[in-house]
């Protein structure tokens, strides 16, 4: 296990009250493994992203939890140590390239200055092996592309810049928030194939986080299903998609258009909102919007159990096996 | 480059045209005479005919349309006039002033910026801390205090009642007989306090400016991304935020440039300081005509100046913003 997150929760602190953005999460990511984290906008996932390098921006942070990367706890960490683990261990892919990038200096100094952070470079090596990223994240010309300033490239470019300072860390664990999401959805494959050539390359592991379960599912080996601040379910991505068991992952589902099936029938949208952080319902946060849902549902939050092979649910009425 | 700096100087010309024929017809159409200064001083004892004479001498009996044509063909060729007050040539009292009002205002922006942004940084980073509030509080009410009030109250504290600065001038009686360092002393112990005047009161408004610059930057994604790849927070906030939050403060300092040689009217005239400020106080007082156009000229051209360099220097700082005429890459 690279990644092993226990119980994990975030929750920021406003003047009308605490916000608890992810509240007892847990999770696992193996070795060179692709897991994809899906849920509506705003549930969550981009804050647990954060957690996981302990980025969290005031007035929020992290309140509980372990999380061990490689056996170590990362929230107990010296600060040297984790600042090792940002952007060494793990690296990470923002929502907006254009705006990840800091935009008065050329790409080549932005990237060398991560590999003479993290791998103790001299000037001439990091320019080379800066050269060499780039190319390898499909860059072309990638020693003119050294002196160009952000503004200057395709967003597509853009997110293909930010890879290559990712990865050149050497990270193990390589988080992708939404990396195609601000993308043309021509440029969104390619990039997605480019990370999956890359995990290969490098070996890493990748935690995938999208709003989107269609984008999600051909790369990603497993799935986890997040619902405001909650991880609702965990399966392997086929087994997701033949036999959903949490009624939100079933109407996620049914809300994805896809090819072939049922082309004469409408999507179906999710009936109802995502829920205020603020005011959450009572018990199972997805009980108003429920289907299969009755008075049971509302007094506790289901805990994620064991529902059969290598999935995990968190619904009282889910069938197991 | 070159092009677009001799465009921008050729769009000044009509630019300043125009303001200096306005301030000349302002100017003209104030009430008063500049020749009232000789009958104050000799009441009745005066010849109206040696009046009169004066008048013709300084052009002053023609019709102002003639005077303002005039006026401009002698400043186009670089001669400013002469003073009515001093009869002197106005461009002799400008060379004797100038230097003493760049001592001034020079010391003033280094002590504005050091302290300035130097407390805007130190406020942005500690958010909310009882440093931070410190400084917001108190350059608030720096900000809130008139410069020359804030300037009687200190001569009255440190020169009056601790004998510490002298009240005025630019030098001691001694002056002559000191040893080169300590005129060299003597000089920067006059200076003091009107420095820190000048150059504290406008280190309030950097420093809230600086202050809400960064923070502003410091919400950016590139700053979280840079913290994301692990690099020291003094790092991130010096190389990755603060050079981004210094741009639009070269825009304030290029504003400042007409400072620095206009020299700051009521301070200068407070410490007796004989520069640029003071001189323009006098022209003003006494109708002096030549002179005031002068010292109002020179404000506008370094305006318009301090505007373009501002602009130039913006283009060479910021890799986004390109002079008209360069094709992006």
């Amino acid at each position: 296990m690279l990644l092993n997150v226990q119980d994990l929760a975030s929750y920021f602190f406003l003047d009308e009250g605490e916000l608890k953005a992810v509240d007892g999460v847990s999770f696992h990511v193996d070795v060179k493994e692709t897991v994809a984290l899906v849920g509506e906008s705003g549930c969550g996932k981009t804050i647990v992203a954060l957690s996981l390098i302990n980025l969290i921006p005031p007035p929020g942070r992290v309140v509980r939890g372990r999380i061990l990367f490689d056996g170590r706890d990362l929230l107990r960490m010296e600060s040297d140590e984790l600042r090792q683990v940002r952007g060494g261990g793990i690296g990470m892919i923002f929502q907006e390239p254009g705006a990840a990038l800091n935009p008065i200096y050329t790409i080549g100094d932005q990237i060398t200055g991560v590999l003479r952070l993290h791998r103790s470079l001299g000037k001439h090596q990091a320019q080379k092996a800066a050269i060499e990223l780039l190319g390898e994240t499909g860059i072309p010309e990638p020693e003119k592309r050294m002196n160009a300033y952000p503004f200057e490239l395709s967003g597509g470019m853009q997110q293909r810049v930010l890879i290559a300072i990712a990865i050149s860390g050497r990270p193990k664990l390589l988080i992708a928030d939404e990396p195609t999401t601000a993308l043309d959805v021509t440029v969104q494959a390619d990039i997605l194939d480019l990370l999956a050539y890359l995990q290969e390359q490098y070996g890493m592991a990748i935690l995938l986080i999208s709003h989107d379960i269609g984008v999600v599912a051909d790369v990603a080996e497993r799935i986890m299903v997040m619902y405001p601040g909650k991880i609702v379910e965990i399966a392997d991505t086929e087994d997701l998609f033949r036999d959903p068991r949490h009624p939100y992952t079933k109407a996620l589902l049914s809300s994805v258009p896809r090819l072939g099936v049922g082309h004469n029938e409408p999507l179906k949208g999710i009936p109802g909102a995502v829920p205020d952080f603020l005011d959450l319902p009572s018990g199972c946060t997805f009980h108003p919007r429920c289907t299969i849902g009755d008075s049971s549902c509302t007094s506790e939050f289901p805990p994620l159990v064991d529902i059969g092979y290598r999935r995990k649910c968190a619904c009282y009425k889910a069938e197991t096996g | 480059m070159g092009w677009y700096i001799l465009k921008r100087l050729l769009q000044a010309i009509p630019l300043l045209l125009g303001i200096i024929t306005v301030t000349f017809f302002i100017v003209r159409l104030a009430p008063g005479d500049p020749m009232d200064i000789y009958l104050e001083e000799d009441r009745g004892q005066i010849d109206p005919q040696a009046i009169e004479l004066l008048r013709q001498k300084y052009g002053l009996d023609q019709p102002i349309h003639i005077q303002y044509v005039k006026w401009v063909a002698n400043v186009a060729r670089g001669d400013l006039g002469e003073s009515f007050r001093y009869r002197r040539p106005v461009s002799q009292l400008l060379a004797e002033a100038i230097p003493y009002t760049l001592q001034l205002t020079i010391l003033a922006v280094v002590l504005d910026a050091l302290i300035g942004i130097t407390l805007g940084i130190i406020s942005a980073v500690k958010q909310y801390s009882v440093l931070d509030k410190i400084v917001t509080l108190g350059s608030l009410v720096i900000y809130a205090i008139p410069g020359f009030w804030l300037a009687l109250m200190l001569v009255l504290v440190f020169s009056v009642n601790l004998g510490w600065f002298p009240t005025s001038q630019t030098r001691s009686m001694d002056y002559g007989f000191l040893s080169f360092s300590g005129k060299v002393l003597d000089r920067l112990w006059h200076l003091v306090l009107p420095v820190f005047v000048l150059g504290v009161a406008s280190a309030a408004s950097t420093a809230r400016y600086m202050r809400n610059r960064l923070l502003e930057v410091l919400n950016e994604e590139y700053v979280l991304s840079a913290r994301a790849r692990g690099f020291r927070e003094r790092v991130v906030i010096l190389n990755h935020a603060l050079r981004n939050a210094l741009i639009p403060i070269i825009t304030i300092y290029g504003m400042k440039l007409p400072f620095l040689l206009g020299g700051a009217a009521i301070i200068e005239s407070i410490f007796a300081w004989p520069g640029m400020g003071r001189l323009a106080v006098e022209a003003v007082s006494g109708r002096d005509y030549p002179l005031l156009m002068a010292t109002i000229t020179m404000g506008a051209v370094m305006t318009v100046f301090g505007n373009l360099l501002a602009d130039l220097t913006y283009v060479w700082v910021d890799p986004r913003v390109s002079y008209e005429g360069k094709k992006q890459r």
